[in-house]
């Protein structure tokens, strides 16, 4: 079970970022989180939003580089230390992470993941009762 | 000082009858032993007893580019090859260079107009020449370094690069003369400027500067920042290499060797020969080259033609300094760029549309050449490392095409500008006009 994340291709041009959100917000989609990968000449904006196929289909036609990825969302709790422990699960197995940012809900922390080996990352969170997030969890009172 | 009296100051009538016997020497042989010349002759109904002087040169069909590319490599040469002791290329498009070859003889003719280049820029058996033009097969290196040995200076055969040893050697050597391209004197110029060496240090009076188009602004601030004089000097490997035309002491036009290459100005859409004076597309006739000798071969570059006789005292015809181009080929660094070489590379890569925007600036004082290309829809992806590995493949693709670096920026779709003409590929920020 993994969660929809949509990744949209910036330039630094002032602006970008705010057309995007409201093309989103216009249109009622709701964002739970996002991060943005920066080099000098671009980013990349990520977000986890209420309707990933309806936001994807707005932002294409709005002529966006946009795409949509399966990306996996744990649950930590909130004590010094949790997220160092779930983390450490990935690094025993050799496990790499790509990139990755994390949000707060409902008391607990959310980590959004991309690793670099999809079944052994769910193979890691099975065998250690990581708790994972689908979507519904994230929007479930919003929607 | 003049080189070569006899040539370089014949008069107008002894100089007609020298190119026109050279030229109907040059015109049998072309007919004779190089088929694509012949099947051109042939289609416009001339044999070789047509040219009779330099009257009929206008009969002669032109030589462009794509000739070269289409006999590559060897296709246009009027001897065997056992005759051929040296082949020079510069980049072309298509992948293929354009490739040049040379006769003993021809090494020789390129060293005269080198040695009479030098001499008219004012270097002579004392000088220490600094030859830091690029040696291999782009003409630049080798072309002045024999004709620097002619007139019996000192040559350092130092190449392009490392411009801090560059520096060092120019102290170390006693370097009088300078040969590059004018762009380098002038980042040569900040570079001492930053060295442990003061101006004052070194002995340079003189500096040969071509291979690509400067301004006067640029001779100006050449001639303050290094104190020296900077002459003006032009050619093109077709034609046989740097020696083509150069300024005398007097930087009033550039004295070309019409004894070996007879200069016409046409106008590039109806290709009618334009009367002196007038500004159009330059074309050159090689009267004395064995291994390639190009009959009226379009250069593509714009400039006026002059008659009169020179303060030198040269008769020889003088020629503008290149004001443009009637092709839409961009000189970066010294080297010839295509946009249609950047749009081969574009096409062959996953991911990128031949929609891009060329950026040429000059940033001090080197060319700086940016391109910017949309990163297409469906080759998009969450993650950096491979938008990165786009740009470099596209870097790396275009370096190996053109041989120079381009600095590669991804843009979003559909922000470069679409035009319902020709669209605009281009855009030079480098004032040379």
């Amino acid at each position: 079970m993994s969660i929809k994340q949509l990744s949209i291709f910036l330039e630094n041009k002032s602006g970008r970022l705010t057309e995007v959100l409201e093309t989103l917000g216009q249109e009622k989609i709701n964002i739970a989180a996002m991060s943005i990968a920066d080099t000098s000449e671009y980013g990349i904006l990520r977000l986890i939003v209420s309707d990933p196929e309806e936001a994807l289909r707005l932002l294409k036609n709005k002529g966006f580089s946009v795409n949509m990825t399966d990306v996996i969302a744990i649950e930590t709790p909130t004590y010094a230390g949790a997220f160092a422990e779930a983390l450490k699960h990935f690094s025993d197995a050799q496990v790499g992470i790509e990139y990755m940012y994390a949000f707060e809900l409902d008391n607990n922390g959310i980590i959004v993941m991309r690793t670099d080996d999809r079944q052994k990352a769910f193979k890691i969170i099975e065998s250690n009762k990581l708790r994972l997030v689908s979507g519904n969890d994230i929007f479930k009172e919003k929607k | 000082m003049i080189w070569n009296k006899t040539f370089e100051c014949m008069s107008r009538e002894e100089m007609r009858e020298c190119q026109s016997k050279r030229l109907i020497e040059t015109v049998q042989r072309v007919y004779h032993n190089v088929p694509a010349y012949r099947e051109k002759m042939q289609q416009a109904h001339l044999v070789p007893e047509d040219i009779r002087s330099v009257d009929d040169l206008h009969k002669l069909p032109f030589t462009v580019k794509q000739d070269l590319r289409d006999n590559y490599p060897y296709g246009l040469f009027a001897v065997p090859m056992s005759e051929v002791v040296r082949v020079h290329a510069s980049s072309g498009t298509t992948g293929k260079p354009t490739v040049v070859g040379y006769t003993r003889k021809d090494l020789a003719t390129w060293s005269e107009v080198i040695a009479r280049t030098l001499t008219a820029a004012g270097a002579h058996k004392h000088d220490v020449i600094h030859i830091a033009y690029g040696y291999g097969l782009f003409t630049g290196g080798l072309g002045l370094h024999y004709g620097s040995e002619k007139i019996g200076a000192t040559v350092i055969p130092i190449s392009g690069g490392n411009t801090q040893r560059q520096i060092q050697l120019m102290h170390d050597f006693g370097s009088t003369v300078l040969a590059c391209t004018p762009s380098y004197a002038l980042y040569l110029a900040e570079a001492i400027d930053e060295s442990q060496y003061k101006r004052s240090d070194l002995k340079l009076r003189v500096g040969v500067f071509g291979a690509e188009p400067w301004t006067e602004t640029m001779r100006k601030e050449i001639e303050e920042k290094l104190h020296i004089k900077a002459i003006d000097i032009f050619g093109l490997s077709e034609v046989i290499g740097p020696g083509v035309s150069s300024e005398c002491e007097h930087q009033c036009g550039l004295h070309v060797f019409e004894d070996h290459f007879i200069p016409e100005i046409i106008d590039p859409k109806t290709l009618e020969v334009l009367p002196e004076g007038e500004l159009g597309e330059l074309v050159f006739t090689c009267i004395t080259k064995e291994a390639l000798p190009l009959i009226r071969y379009r250069t593509r570059d714009l400039t006026r033609l002059h008659y009169e006789k020179c303060k030198c005292g040269r008769t020889l015809v003088r020629m503008e300094k290149c004001t443009g181009r009637s092709d839409d080929m961009l000189i970066i660094r010294g080297v010839n760029v295509f946009p249609s070489q950047i749009e081969e590379v574009l096409l062959k890569i996953d991911g990128l549309q031949p929609h891009y925007l060329i950026t040429v600036d000059r940033v001090h004082n080197l060319d700086v050449m940016q391109l910017q290309v949309e990163v297409e829809q469906e080759y998009f992806t969450d993650r950096i490392s491979e938008l990165q590995g786009l740009s470099k493949k596209l870097q790396h693709s275009l370096e190996s095409a053109l041989g120079i670096g381009v600095d590669v920026k991804l843009v979003e779709p559909k922000t470069i500008q679409r035009s319902e003409g020709k669209a605009k590929r281009v855009i030079d920020n480098r004032k040379l006009n």
